[in-house]
This record gives structure tokens, sequence and C-alpha cells, in this order.
């Protein structure tokens, strides 16, 4: 029986239906929904007619990707080593703690997610944690409070 | 090729508009770095504020011109002046820039940083005397805050596309010749010759060839191919194009790290500008060269710097490297001849087909001709990204252009991961690649990493070895086991558990590491270890015998107290404590519950910042 075709499956297309294709799949996959969910793979694998074993087994590979639904708002804290040396793991412990969440998690409430990122390349005002789209520089943890008040 | 010169004429006169304007143009400086530091807010402001007090000027977004302490910077011409730049512009100082320069036409008061004509200037100094840029070489980065990057005629107006017009005049193995006599080596950090890579590729016969650039700048606390492409796309663009044209390939590939995404921006509309121009496609400017470039978007793995495992990534395989040879240049991307070249070392190759060999190589010393880029973060005063001649002494780096440390300055780490912590005895060392080999570090991609007494050395090798260890790719055991065994001996260290044999262990078990991994990652990975038990033993040793961190920074070894005497009881650490160990009323000494006590360090910096508070907190390590 013939299925109408998602909006996924239209992007597909696009991209030709071998191996090198499947990291800028997954990048895809991995916008629309946030994550890899297990149906974007399954589709992937139709595609490129490979197992869905061997999709995990790349994605698993690369930071990037993650497996988990994300919160409604992803906060990333850079743990560079300029980030380091001025206090990256504070801030990352801090936040641990005080949203009761660890890396690649999402809070309770779904509001966050926490990620480590390895640099965010803006070494010259670390410490930085990155929240969405925004980068919050020279932070230290009196400022966290009010910056994820912010967050709704 | 006649069109990029027709073009070249009508460019320059856009440029000239620019540097003597009719109506005032505001430069802003919108890199990463400068949004980060607040540029976009800054721009409403300034908006706002030419709409108050109904002037008319243009705003220009720009680069980075690598003086990220300063940032948010703004620059202003003026009609009949030269372009002024001013630095640290938030909000409020937007403001009122905006008023003195064009409502008032008074400087006094702006504390501009200079300009950027060559001589002072109505008593502001040139931009470029100032001590942190007037000791640098500025060639891959000449464009870099000045032009923007977003603008195909800015480039084009400061001789852009003239190192391709001209090596598209000459024979493919001529930009090759000219490429191996500047004597250019590859800034990824191996420092391989860039024309003997190039050369192996092209002699190699294949119906295709690929070129790909390494824009995965995966080392942490470095950021100068981000600087670069964000400031000035075009300068890696045509660098790609002489490579592909110097080797035969058809193909080119940009592996960028998806953590990048202003740069991607920037990249992909400056391709969409070649294609408008016919620098891409069919018959590159009627030469009969014909070339592609795509962006391939990096997800996320440091062990993909390497050229292998870059490789696999691209064609959709885990990230592993593979022993060599073959090397790329023979059988690299889809098993046909690869060159890959750092974005750096692309970067400079346009400026050496316009300018000659010989002219590239009056830069440096022997051996090492030239310029390179760092990135001078961590415990220093002036942080952002340079440029110098190679030869260049550490000393000169960190404290004529970085202006040394805010403490005393302790050590130096080169090569990120991959490279080591250099002492203060060794500062005058002159950065080579072999002058640092020698010395147990690398030259890396060019992070440099300031420490200050406030740092540790031995947590710092334990943050790298616990990077490298999770970013190991898993394919050979000494670096999979071994890493683990090292981060697994470090952590003791640190945490005062570690029996005294510990460092001959860490030693002999860093150096087999070194010696018998697959790549490259595992390879270097004990340089952090090894160059901080050379030249830090005694950190070391007072960590293991004495559980003693001279640094205070090993949480377990350190204890939290306040000072009674000093403590004015304003409650700002009770509230920040996240574990109810500071108590005490209003206006009286608090306590602190040491059992309690997580060590994060927030009542510390509560303690140290807030205006009321007494800096009454403090952090002992004791010997035992």
């Amino acid at each position: 029986m013939e299925q109408k075709k998602s909006s996924f499956l239209e992007t597909l297309e696009e991209y030709s239906a071998d191996e090198s294709s499947l990291i800028p799949l997954l990048q895809d996959a991995q916008d629309e929904d946030g994550y890899i969910s297990p149906v974007k793979v399954e589709e992937i694998a139709q595609y490129l007619k490979m197992t869905e074993s061997q999709i995990y087994g790349v994605a698993s590979f690369y930071s990037q990707f993650r497996f988990t639904p994300p919160g409604k708002h992803s906060i990333s804290v850079c743990l560079g080593t300029a980030c380091h040396v001025s206090g990256g793991e504070t801030l990352l412990k801090t936040i641990e703690r005080d949203l009761e969440v660890s890396p690649g998690e999402r809070t309770a409430d779904g509001k966050f997610d926490l990620n480590r990122v390895a640099c965010l390349g803006c070494c010259a005002l670390a410490p930085v944690l990155k929240i969405d789209d925004e980068i919050y520089s020279n932070m230290n943890v009196m400022k966290l409070n009010d910056i994820l008040s912010i967050y709704e | 090729m006649n069109d990029i010169e027709a073009l070249r004429k009508k460019s320059s006169t856009e440029w000239q508009l620019l540097r003597q304007p009719e109506e005032p143009v505001i430069f802003i400086g919108t890199a990463s770095c400068g949004i980060a530091a607040g540029a976009k807010k800054v721009k409403a402001v300034i908006q706002e504020n030419l709409d108050k007090h109904d002037l008319k000027a243009r705003i220009v977004e720009v680069g980075c011109i690598g003086t990220c302490y300063l940032e948010p910077i703004v620059d202003i011409t003026m009609q009949g002046h030269p372009r002024i730049s001013f630095g640290n512009v938030d909000e409020k100082r937007a403001e009122f820039i905006i008023r003195k320069a064009l409502v008032e036409y008074d400087l006094s008061k702006t504390k501009p940083l200079g300009h950027l004509g060559p001589e002072s200037y109505d008593g502001i100094p040139a931009l470029f005397d100032q001590p942190m840029l007037k000791p640098q070489v500025r060639i891959v980065t000449k464009n870099c805050g000045i032009i923007d990057p977003g603008n195909f005629m800015h480039y084009i107006a400061n001789d852009g596309y003239a190192g391709l017009s001209n090596a598209l005049k000459k024979k493919p193995e001529e930009v090759i010749a000219e490429v191996e006599d500047a004597g250019l080596r590859g800034r990824g950090g191996a420092g391989f010759p860039t024309g003997k890579k190039w050369r192996a590729c092209r002699g190699v016969k294949s119906d295709t060839k690929y070129l790909i650039c390494n824009a995965d700048e995966g080392d942490p606390g470095a950021f100068m191919n981000r600087l670069l492409i964000e400031s000035d796309p075009h300068a890696l663009l045509e660098g790609i194009l002489i490579a592909a044209y110097a080797i035969g390939a058809t193909q080119g590939y940009i592996y960028i790290r998806a953590e990048y995404p202003l740069a991607i921006i920037r990249l992909r509309k400056a391709l969409q500008q070649m294609e408008e121009h016919g620098l891409l496609g069919e018959n590159i400017l009627g030469s009969g060269f014909s070339f592609s470039i795509k962006i391939k978007e990096g997800a996320g793995a440091f062990v993909c710097g390497e050229e292998t495992s870059l490789i696999h990534s691209l064609e959709g395989k885990r990230g592993m490297p593979r022993t060599r040879p073959p090397y790329p240049t023979e059988s690299g991307y889809l098993g046909k001849p690869t060159v890959i070249n750092n974005v750096e070392t692309l970067g400079t190759v346009p400026h050496i087909l316009r300018n000659g060999a010989e002219w590239y190589r009056q830069f440096g010393v022997k051996g090492n001709y030239g310029t390179k880029t760092f990135s001078l973060v961590g415990k220093i005063r002036r942080s952002g990204l340079i440029e110098v001649p190679l030869g260049t002494s550490l000393r000169q780096i960190i404290f004529d252009i970085g202006g040394g440390t805010q403490k005393e300055f302790k050590a130096v780490q080169t090569g990120g991961p991959s490279g080591g912590c250099i002492p203060a005895e060794l500062l005058d060392t002159r950065v080579t690649y072999e002058t640092l080999a020698e010395i147990g570090s690398i030259m890396g991609s060019g992070g440099l990493i300031v420490m200050d007494t406030d740092t540790c050395v031995v947590d710092v090798a334990r943050y790298f070895l616990d990077f490298i260890q999770k970013e190991s790719c898993g394919k050979c055991t000494p670096c999979r086991v071994g890493t683990r065994h090292m981060v697994e001996m470090l952590e003791k260290i640190c945490r005062g558990e570690a029996s005294p044999d510990i460092l001959d262990k860490l030693e002999s078990m860093a150096r087999l590491v070194q010696s018998t991994s697959l790549c490259g990652l595992g390879q270097t990975a004990p340089n952090p270890v090894l160059t901080t038990l050379r030249y830090f033993r005694p950190e070391y040793v007072e960590h293991v015998n004495n559980y003693y961190c001279p640094a205070l920074v090993c949480s377990e070894l350190i204890e939290y107290t306040v000072i009674k005497e000093k403590c004015t009881g304003c409650q700002r650490c009770v509230s920040v404590c996240p574990t109810e160990a500071i108590t005490g009323p209003r206006s009286e000494p608090h306590n602190l519950d040491t059992s309690k006590c997580i060590k994060c360090r927030a009542c510390y910096e509560v303690c140290r910042f807030d205006a009321i508070a007494g800096n009454a907190i403090i952090i002992t390590s004791k010997k035992e």
C-alpha cells in the first residue's frame, strides 16, 4: 500500500543514496526532531540500504548526535581549555546541582537539557556557556540564576 | 581573468568611498566573539541613536581584528577623518560615542583605541601602534576586522583573487614550485611542507582528485580557523582554488565543525558570490580549470582532525584512523588521490601567489618561513588572536603582545591536548616547529593557553588526558586503554590517594602510549603529562606525598574557611551556598560547616567580587 511521504522522506531524496550521505542525513534528522529518533533511523536505513545497527554505529561515534529528546532549551557549557582554567567545570557542576540534571539529559520538567561542549571558540571571553543560540561570556556562578530565569 | 581586474577597478571605487565617505560609516565587529560580547545589542543601540539624532550613517558589519579582550569593537569613519577604533563599546558607551563623535564632533572623552591611518592623528595614536598589535605581522589576518566578510567587493578591493589570477597564468607545476620555494609548512600542526604534499598528489595519475580543507578545529582553546573564516572567508576559498589547480583536483570539500554556525553561514554566502562571478564551476575565469566546493559539517569528533579519520568521516563512516601508507595523496577520499590542508595553510597561499616566494621568505627564520596565528588565551591580560613571524619568542608573545599575566606567570601550553606545558625558564624559546618539539611540546594548530600561579598543572594534565580519553576512537589498545589508566592515575593524584611510586608508573605508561599508538592522537596524548612531569615534578610530589595542591585547585585537597574578623555578615555567601554549609544571621560572622561544603567555589567568588562582602572566605591546602 502506498503511504504518503513525510517531509523528511522528501529531504532524503535530496541526497545521493550512498553511505557518504549518512552524516548529513543524521544532521538533518536531528535538526528536525532535536534528536535521532528511531523512526528517522528506520527511514534512513531504508533509503541508504544500510542496517539500523550500522547507522547507530556511526551516529554514536559522534558527540553531536543525541538519542534522547532534548529539553525546551539547550544549555551547553563550554569545557575548552581556556574555560576549564577559568572555572567552566564549576559552572557545569552548579547547573547539574541546581537543575538536578546530568550532561546529556534533560530536566524532569523538560525545560532544559544540559550538554558539555569541547570548545565554542570564544576562548578570549572564557568561561562561556550557550543557551539555544545565545552565548553568554565571562560567566560566573552568580550570573547563572539571572540568566536561567530568562528562559521560560 | 579580465573579469576580476575589471571588477577590481569598480571595487576600489566602492572601497575608497568607505575610506573617505560623504556620510559617516560605522563598523561593528560581529564575529562570534564580538556577538558573544554583545555586538548585536550594540548595533541596535547605535541604530536607535542614529534615528534619535536624525543622523545619516552607514553601518557595516566586519569580522574580528583579534583583540578579543576589547570586544565589542566599533570603528567610525567620518568625512575628512581616518577610521577611528573604539574598544569595549557596551550599550552605554555606544550611545556616548555616537553623541560625542557624530553630534558634538568632540572625541576628547571617547577614549579611542587608535585610528587606521599610518601616523598619529589629532592626538589619537595609530591603532597598529597598540602594544598588542605593533609586534604582529598580519598576512593571513590582513583583512580580518577591516573588511565586511559578506561583501565580495571588499575582498576584491584588497587584492582579492589576484593570487588566483597569477596562479592561473602559470603551469600547475610552477605554482607548486612557488609554494615550495616559499617554504610554507602545514599550519595544522605537523608542519609538513605544503608544496611537497601537492607535488606528491600532482604526480599520481587519476581521473579524479580531491582537495579537502580541514576546518574541524577541534583543539579546545583554539579559534584561529573560526576567526579567519568568519572575518575573511574568501581568503580561504581563494587558497582552495589555487591548491586545487596545482594538484589537478576537480572537487573540493570543506570539513568544518558544526559548532561554528556563523562560519558556515559566511562560507555559504561566499561560495554563492564565487558562483555569481564565475569563480566556481566550469572553466573558471576562462582558464579551462573547473572546480566545485561542498561544505561538509563535522559531527564532533576530535580525532577527525587526523587526515585518515577525516576521510572516513566524509565517507559516512566512524571517524577512525588507519595506518599509512598509502598516504591520502595516493589513496584518499573514496580511494582517490586527495590533499588535505588546514585553513590557515590555504589562507596563506593566495599571499604567496600574489607577492612571490621571496617576499614570503623575508618573514620567519630559516626552515620556518612566514607567519603563524595563535589564539592567546587563559590567564592573560590581552587575550585574542595574533599573527607573528615564526621564530618569535614565547616571551615576546606572552609579555609584549599579551601584556603578561595578572598573577605570576607559571606555564604556557602550546599545541592543545597534544602539546606540552612550557615553564617560565623556557620563555625565551623561539617558536618554530623544531624548537617546540625539542622541549617536548608541539606547534599544533596554534592554541596558546597561559597559566598563572592559580592554575594547577596536575589538574591541567588531568583535564587534557580526560579530554583525549573521551575522544579516543578506541581502535588501538594503547590509546583506548592506556589513556584510561593515565586518567585514573591522575585522578588519584588530584584526590591525594596515590602511592609514592605512582609518578614512575604514570611516566612509563605515558611512554608506552606515546610509542605504540596508531595515530597522532594517541602518540601525542601523553605530551601534557610528560612535560608537566619534566618541568613541574615538585608539584606532583606535593600532591602525592603531602596531599598539598599549591595552586589551591584540586578540590579534595583544599578547604574553605571564613575569616571571622573580615566577614561583614552580608549573607551573600549564605544565599549562594547550594548545600546550606554556610549559616549565620545578618551582620554577624558566618559559619562554614566543612562537612557539608562541596567546594563549588560559589561563596568564594561572591565574597571576592561583591561590593559589600569583605573578601573573607579563603581557600587553603594544608601539608600533612
